[in-house]
């Protein structure tokens, strides 16, 4: 059975004289332990159906249930990592790390334990006291991902988390959360718009449309891991599906057209 | 080291410029003392107010005692006394109503018009009002400096609530936090930096107040002391009671700045 269903998504938003459809009719299995990437240009609706998974924003009709249970608010079963991190500042590293234990009331000792542990696995044991503000981009993320981590949920959310982050460090942080995932067999639901990261990563790549959002291709990606960026095979994907993506990318930047031509 | 202690003597260039211009014109008595004492004379004065006038009593009292019995000290501590009460009440009291007003709409739109119409009017004009309420004495004086740190302090909290980034009450409702967490976790410390500020200008506010206070409604304290200075044409006291203003405040601003750049130490603007 599968652990995440959406079921008929529809989600729209009132923008200024036009409505926004954000989301037309989405309709996705997500299986236990798969890796899903949602790949599409800016604008697709990426981000607002992890949104409405994560329970920030519920969809405007249509169901999205975990586990068999209907998803109506934010919750730590579904551990969500930012593009723009979202630690708080006035917290230091650890107490960022150990802020949903804290939330669950768990003895002081089993959090310092588990806080050591997850700064241990993302090697960030240097910076355990230092505030956010003192780290840099790439040390950020590996705090908003062991933030989540220390809640153990089953789901890690994830928008476009190594988006701001440069080449090699992004690449780093890829192999760290590959690395977490196949040891800890969690789901993961990763929005990204760059279709090398989503075959880097990747089960399985939803690539989407623009405006309004719907699944266009649902791609099986059975390369073995690691993959290798270089091989016949990735990038006979990759053009493949950069070929999808740019046909929206195009249909983003005639609206745009449009829309510069009304105002 | 060097540097700093440059720049030190580069801001007392012109302090001493004036001083020695002062000092000057007096003694070649380009005007009379009563009217503008010579530095010295200040000076002198401001010394001879910090010491203690009596010899010490050891019988009623202790040698630190003894040593804070100076006129100017025990002035200096009712004025700080009355400026500290004050502002913990009116700051106490517009923190929590800050917060739930930045925080919950209908009580913004409950309580806003009151305190639009309430803020303009100075804290000077209640006078009357503590006056006929109090009595005499301390409580009107704190009344009316609780009034003056009230404001700011619950203006910059509301404005600081409204302000925080939805994305740390989003970070916050994913890790499972209630309505008391976020509150106390989330919402207060992302919201200090402007409370802070608020209590920056309440201070100012409260300290301003005091002074005008005194100068009614007791009989002691810094403002009362020039008041009092004036009827006996001491001029030399009048201006060694302004300098000592000008030092309390510059003590409590040091004061409320380290503790800022302490409660602060996480925010971005203050790293060096
Ligand atoms: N709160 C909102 N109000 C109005 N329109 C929105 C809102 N959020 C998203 N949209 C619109 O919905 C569409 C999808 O946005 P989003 O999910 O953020 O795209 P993506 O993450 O793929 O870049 C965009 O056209 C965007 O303008
Ligand atoms: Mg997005």
């Amino acid at each position: 059975m599968s652990q995440i269903a959406i079921r008929h998504v529809h989600k729209s938003f009132a923008a200024k004289q036009r409505e926004v459809v954000a989301l037309r009719d989405i309709d996705l299995d997500i299986n236990p332990g798969e890796f899903v990437c949602l790949l599409g240009p800016s604008g697709c609706g990426k981000s607002t159906l992890l949104n409405a998974v994560a329970g920030f924003s519920l969809p405007s009709s249509g169901e999205i249930s975990v586990d068999g249970r209907r998803i109506t608010q934010p919750g730590p079963d579904r551990g969500m990592v930012f593009q723009e991190y979202a630690l708080f500042p006035w917290m230091t590293v650890a107490q960022n790390i150990g802020f949903g234990l804290e939330i669950q009331k768990k003895p002081a000792d089993e959090i310092a334990a588990k806080v050591g542990q997850l700064l241990d696995m993302l090697h960030l044991k240097d910076f355990r006291d230092r505030f956010p503000k003192d780290l840099s981009g790439g040390m950020r993320q590996r705090v908003a991902i062991a933030r989540v981590l220390a809640l153990d949920s089953p789901i890690l959310l994830m928008d476009e988390p190594f988006g701001a982050l440069d080449a090699l460090t992004r690449r780093n942080l890829q192999d760290e959360l590959l690395r977490i995932w196949s040891k800890s067999g969690k789901t993961i639901l990763f929005v990204t718009h760059s279709i090398e990261e989503s075959i880097y990563l990747a089960d399985r790549i939803i690539v989407m449309t623009y405006r309004p959002g719907t699944v266009k291709r649902d791609q099986r990606v059975e390369l073995p891991r690691p993959r290798d960026p270089s091989s016949a095979e990735f990038n006979e994907l990759k053009r493949e599906l950069g070929r999808l993506v740019m046909e929206e990318q195009q249909r983003h930047a005639a609206d745009e057209m449009q829309v510069a031509a009304i105002d | 080291m060097p540097a700093r202690l440059k720049d030190f003597l580069q801001g007392l260039l012109i302090p001493i410029i004036l001083l020695v211009a002062w000092e000057a014109s007096a003694r070649a008595g380009f005007f009379s003392a009563a009217i503008l004492p010579a530095p010295s004379a200040v000076a002198a004065k401001w010394w001879i107010s910090l010491l203690p006038a009596q010899p010490i009593d050891p019988a009623s009292q202790s040698y630190v005692g003894w040593m804070f019995s100076g006129e100017l000290i025990q002035d200096a501590i009712s004025s700080l006394y009355r400026v500290l009460t004050g502002f913990v009440i009116g700051a106490g009291l517009a923190l929590p109503l800050g917060l739930l007003m930045g925080a919950r709409p209908t009580i913004y739109r409950l309580c806003n018009p009151l305190m639009q119409i309430l803020r303009p009017i100075p804290p000077i004009a209640y006078i009357p009002l503590a006056i006929l309420w109090f009595g005499l004495g301390n409580p009107p004086s704190v009344f009316l400096i609780s009034i003056g740190a009230f404001f700011p302090v619950l203006m910059n909290t509301i404005a600081g609530v409204r302000n925080v980034d939805n994305i740390y009450l989003l970070a916050a409702a994913n890790l499972g936090a209630g309505q008391w967490t976020l509150f106390t976790r989330v919402i207060l410390p992302a919201t200090m930096p402007y409370i802070l500020a608020g209590v920056r200008i309440g201070i100012g506010t409260a300290f301003i107040v005091v002074i005008v206070s005194e100068m009614i409604a007791v009989n002691d304290g810094l403002g009362y002391r020039i008041l009092e200075a004036r009827e006996f044409m001491w001029s030399d006291k009048i201006i060694a009671g302004m300098i000592t203003i000008g030092l309390l405040g510059l003590a409590l601003d040091t004061a409320v700045s380290r503790l800022n750049n302490h409660l602060l130490r996480w925010h971005r603007g203050l790293d060096q």
